[in-house]
């Protein structure tokens, strides 16, 4: 990457021509009659080539930023403020006929959710072929161009690729094909909001290569969006920190990162576990209190209310942009003093009394299950072998598709398994269906879901919802269920008068804070946690991720996390199984399958993981998709990915058992153990790239 | 009066994809049906201040729109007509009187007088009764039945949802003056019998509308959560899908009610309905249209346009409710 460079040089970044030119920008949404700012004093430019990220939690600008720059503000959106040019050109000042002509040449924008954002009911190859025409080619040459685009986004079969349609395409395919689509015209400014936040991580990987390989390319300048920290570390030079509608800080992306000097910026980092850190070293330090609502702060710094830094001065004079080095700005007050901001959640851990230890809760032998679609046998999940002990957590990883949420869901009894799967809790063999479980066994084992919007009943108040299950899994009633009641919600740290609201009132962490205190009013003794944090924003996820982590010392749960973060995974795990087209390919204590040696599909996950602190694990790419669950490939599931497969062609031919390859640490590889610590000690550059 | 049956095809349409449209999950837009009793939730009655803030919006929206405020302005003046009407027609609806036989309109008598002499306004006025008391019970009941069985359907999938789904189809096959005919010539026609059959055949129209809405609610994780807390099936049905898919439930008890209207109408027309010499508007044309080529075309005219009026208001609040329920 291109981060050591740029911030370097900053003296030519500065005499670079100017692309995207945004000063003072203020937008306004009216609802009901009312001016709600949405961006305030935004101030930015990109240089020609550069590459600028906005990072900030959802509802703090960013996406605004990006409309107002393109003109595409919903009706009741309006530039009130400030100015945009883009080449030179004032964009607000632009008529009908420029406009399109500025938005068909000049900017393009990728968004987040590529099957969206593509024509489902016209071939890619059309799609992709009207960008030219509308540039005035005919159709054959357009067809012949966007082929050739295709190619330069590696796409591996373009021929094939421009017949299908879009849902025939896979969620990373489809992403590079928006971003052919994007730079088809050759943009001068290419938008990309959130890119890869609904893809894989390896897939993520994949197209964050991409798009910095084609920047280069094309020569474009880049405006990219997201909210994950370290994939805006990794893909932009220089940063803008957004928090309500205000750039509180701005600088190259490494120094910005290394030193922040703004309290958001230092509170967003630290919200995120860092390489190593454990719920047993210390809690995460989330930042406390909610975003304030548009139009709520009038005067003082939008930051202030959960600033442990704050003074009487940020709550009545609007902190300026400080010039704080060349390049770097920052809007507080006390900017020098930023890094020293005092922690909001104490360190503290209580520790668990006992150790694990003793016999699982929860005891998995030869789970499997087959779905029957359309004559295909799809095999979700293939003779998994776990155990669960008290008070401990299980991680499960893999990329989506392995077989983690099918494998949760047979566990709870929601998704019936093969035949000849055993289930045990307490050494006792469970139902395959929930509805024919007895009480007790419901209540020992529940589920945070996903996504609280689908888990909640949007008709139900939270009274209702927690009560319920109160009353049906905890069987308690009258004054003992209210007080109970009280008790799980301000434990959940939700406060009385949320209770009689219903979900759609509730912001996304309120939300899930609900379906937590659902799950612990049965007082389980197993809790599932199906990406409890994937749809909430960093801060948020540290405070839930806390709340988690206190709740399992405290009352010895033990939980099966399921995420496709893995830092969230080290963070919360004991013991980690990595799984693949659902098979367990390792399993063993969390800290040996994070240190080393790994599998080397877990080698491939780590490598995958953009890391806030540059490229310590840029070791190995992931090629490819992972193939159907209906026509797993012979041999190891993963030798057509395998960046380590073996030459002698073993893998292709014989399915490697899983063996205990040191004391508590299982495999599924042929290589042998030492082996692969040979391999994964050496540098990068000497290894071949996994065929695709 | 098969053409009768042909004009409410677009209508159908209508109301099934407005159904569809609303039943998809919109968190963030509640939904918040005004004239249906909430669930007995046993949480505490008392609403939250927001909640109420939301249910009120929701009505502004609706006395802002022209279509509703018409719809029942019409609708309110035909159910005055039904409880009142008795009290201030000009004249008795049912002396006859043969002095005035078929007398054209005038300022004595607005709407005319029929052939016995009885004055065609009053006729109107008070033929508003029947139609009103069966046609919202019929439609009432259909509701209900065919809410409970597009529950157990959507929710239940499998075999049940198999057989009902085949009779569904079998049902909708045939018209449903047809049906209700049939039933009709066999049971004798009765106030009550006309609400049974209309309600029967209704609720399995509705039922198909409501398991469409329960199949989208069925891939929510809530109702997992459900399953894994042992709650029954009734009360996942009732107490869980119910909410979220009442939106429209209540979109399709408008649509039925036109429908349902205008089969009350058809029945009395073809001398199932309401017997003579009740005032029944469906009745009073089959009695008077013979008399449309003699010229008397004010006995025929004044009951059609009330059946239509009714209908149409009906129709607008449907509308109006759609709109605002899945804006």
């Amino acid at each position: 990457m291109t981060l050591a460079a740029s911030s370097d040089v900053p003296a030519t970044v500065k005499e670079a021509p100017t692309t995207l030119e945004v000063s003072h920008l203020d937008v306004t949404y009216r609802v009901r009659g009312t001016d709600r700012p949405a961006l305030s004093d935004v101030s930015f430019r990109i240089g020609r080539q550069e590459s600028f990220g906005l990072v900030g939690e959802s509802g703090c600008g960013k996406s605004t930023t990006a409309l107002a720059i393109t003109r595409y503000l919903p009706r009741n959106g309006s530039l009130s403020g400030g100015s945009i040019t883009v080449n030179g050109q004032d964009v607000a000042a632009m008529d009908k006929r420029s406009l399109r002509q500025f938005r068909a040449r000049t900017v393009s924008m990728v968004y987040q959710e590529p099957g969206r954002a593509l024509n489902p009911s016209m071939r890619v190859g059309l799609q992709l072929a009207e960008v030219y025409e509308i540039a005035g080619m005919r159709k054959p040459e357009a067809l012949a161009r966007a082929e050739e685009m295709l190619r330069v986004v590696q796409i591996a079969d373009p021929g094939r690729a421009l017949r299908v349609y879009p849902h025939q395409l896979s969620g990373g395919m489809q992403q590079r094909v928006m971003v052919a689509m994007a730079l088809a015209s050759e943009p001068s400014l290419l938008i990309l909001d959130e890119p890869t936040t609904a893809l894989d991580a390896t897939v993520e990987a994949e197209v964050l290569d991409l798009v910095s390989s084609l920047r280069q390319q094309f020569q474009t300048s880049v405006l990219f969006i997201s909210h994950n920290l370290a994939v805006i570390a990794k893909m932009c030079d220089r940063i803008g920190v957004m928090y309500a509608g205000e750039l509180v800080e701005q600088g190259p992306a490494r120094e910005v990162f290394e030193n922040p000097r703004h309290p958001y910026t230092v509170g967003l980092l630290r919200c995120v576990p860092q390489s190593g850190q454990r719920k047993d070293h210390g809690r995460l330090d989330a930042i406390p209190g909610f975003l304030p609502g548009p139009g709520e702060v009038q005067v003082g710094c939008v930051f202030a209310k959960r600033c442990a830094l704050a003074t009487k001065r940020c709550a009545e004079e609007t902190p300026p942009s400080y010039e704080v080095s060349a390049e770097r700005t920052s809007r507080c007050h006390y900017h020098e003093q930023a890094a020293e901001l005092p922690r909001a959640t104490p360190v503290e851990v209580k520790q668990r009394d006992a150790e694990g230890g003793g016999d699982p809760v929860i005891r998995l032998r030869g789970v499997s299950k087959t779905f029957h679609v359309r004559g295909e046998h799809v095999r979700a999940v293939v003779g998994v072998d776990l155990d669960l002990k008290t008070g401990e957590t299980l991680g499960l990883v893999g990329e989506s598709g392995c077989g983690k949420t099918t494998l949760a869901r047979v566990l709870l009894g929601l998704t019936v398994p093969d035949e000849g799967s055993v289930i045990e809790l307490d050494g006792l063999p469970l139902a395959p269906e929930c509805t024919s479980r007895s009480h007790e066994q419901l209540q020992a084992m529940q589920i945070i879901f996903q996504n609280p919007d689908s888990a909640l009943n949007r008709r139900h108040s939270v009274r209702h919802i927690v009560t319920r299950a109160l009353k049906k899994l905890a069987g308690l009633s009258g004054e003992t269920c209210e007080s109970r009641l009280l008790e799980i919600v301000r434990s959940v740290r939700m406060e009385e008068r949320h209770l009689e609201l219903r979900p759609y009132q509730l912001s996304g962490g309120l939300k899930q804070r609900v379906a937590i205190a659902r799950a612990f009013a049965g007082a389980p003794r197993v809790l599932v946690c199906d990406e409890p944090t994937s749809a909430l924003d960093v801060s948020v996820q540290a405070a839930i991720l806390n709340l988690l982590a206190d709740l399992q010392s405290r009352e010895g749960v033990s939980y099966v996390f399921i995420s496709h973060d893995l830092g969230v995974v080290r963070y919360l795990s004991d013991r980690i199984a990595v799984l693949y087209l659902g098979r367990v390919m390792e399993h063993g204590l969390a800290e040996t399958v994070f240190s080393g040696p790994h599998h080397p599909y877990t080698e491939s996950l780590l490598s995958a993981v953009p890391s806030l602190k540059g490229t310590h694990f840029e070791r190995i790419r992931l090629k490819g998709e992972v193939p159907s669950a209906a026509h797993s490939p012979a041999g190891c599931v993963f030798h057509t990915r395998c960046p380590r497969r073996l030459a002698d062609g073993l893998c292709e031919s014989s399915e490697p058992p899983l063996v205990e390859v040191e004391p508590d640490h299982v495999m599924r590889c042929h290589i042998p153990l030492d082996e692969l610590r040979r391999l994964q000690a050496t540098p990068s550059a000497s290894y071949p790239e996994a065929s695709p | 009066m098969t053409t009768g049956d042909d004009s409410l095809g677009p209508f159908a349409a209508a109301g099934a994809t407005g159904a569809s449209l609303d039943a998809a999950p919109s968190p963030s837009e509640p939904a918040e049906p005004e004239t249906l009793p909430s669930t007995p939730l046993g949480a505490a009655g008392a609403l939250d201040v927001s909640v109420g803030r939301i249910r009120h919006e929701q009505l502004r929206q609706l006395l802002h729109a022209k279509a509703f405020v018409i719809g029942s302005t019409i609708v309110l003046w035909w159910v005055i007509c039904a409880i009142f009407g008795t009290w201030f027609v000009p004249y008795n609806a049912t002396t006859p009187d043969i002095l005035n036989q078929n007398l054209a309109p005038s300022a004595a008598h607005w709407f005319g007088t029929n052939s016995v002499g009885e004055d065609v306004l009053s006729r109107v006025i008070v033929g508003a009764r029947d139609i009103l008391e069966i046609a919202p019970l019929a439609t009432l009941l259909g509701t209900a039945l065919g809410t409970t069985i597009g529950l157990a359907q959507g929710y239940l999938r499998g075999f049940v949802d198999m057989v009902v789904g085949r009779i569904v189809d079998a049902a909708l096959a045939l018209p449903t003056v047809i049906v209700a005919l049939l039933f009709v010539v066999a049971v004798g026609p009765s106030t009550l019998t006309l609400v049974v059959i209309v309600g029967f055949v209704f609720s399995l129209i509705i039922a198909r509308t409501v398991r469409t809405a329960v199949l989208q609610e069925r891939e929510l994780d809530y109702l997992s959560a459900a399953r894994l807390r042992g709650e029954s099936v009734p009360h996942v049905m009732f107490v869980e899908i119910l909410p979220n898919v009442l939106g429209p439930i209540l979109v399709e008890f408008t649509v039925r009610l036109g429908y349902a209207i205008f089969t009350i109408a058809t029945l009395s027309f073809l001398g199932f309905g309401v017997q003579l010499p009740t005032p029944d508007w469906g009745a009073d044309i089959a009695n008077n249209y013979s008399y449309i080529a003699a010229g008397y075309w004010w006995q025929t005219l004044f009951p059609a346009l009330a059946i239509a009026s009714l209908v149409i208001a009906v129709n607008l609040i449907g509308d109006s409710i759609e709109a605002v329920l899945i804006q």
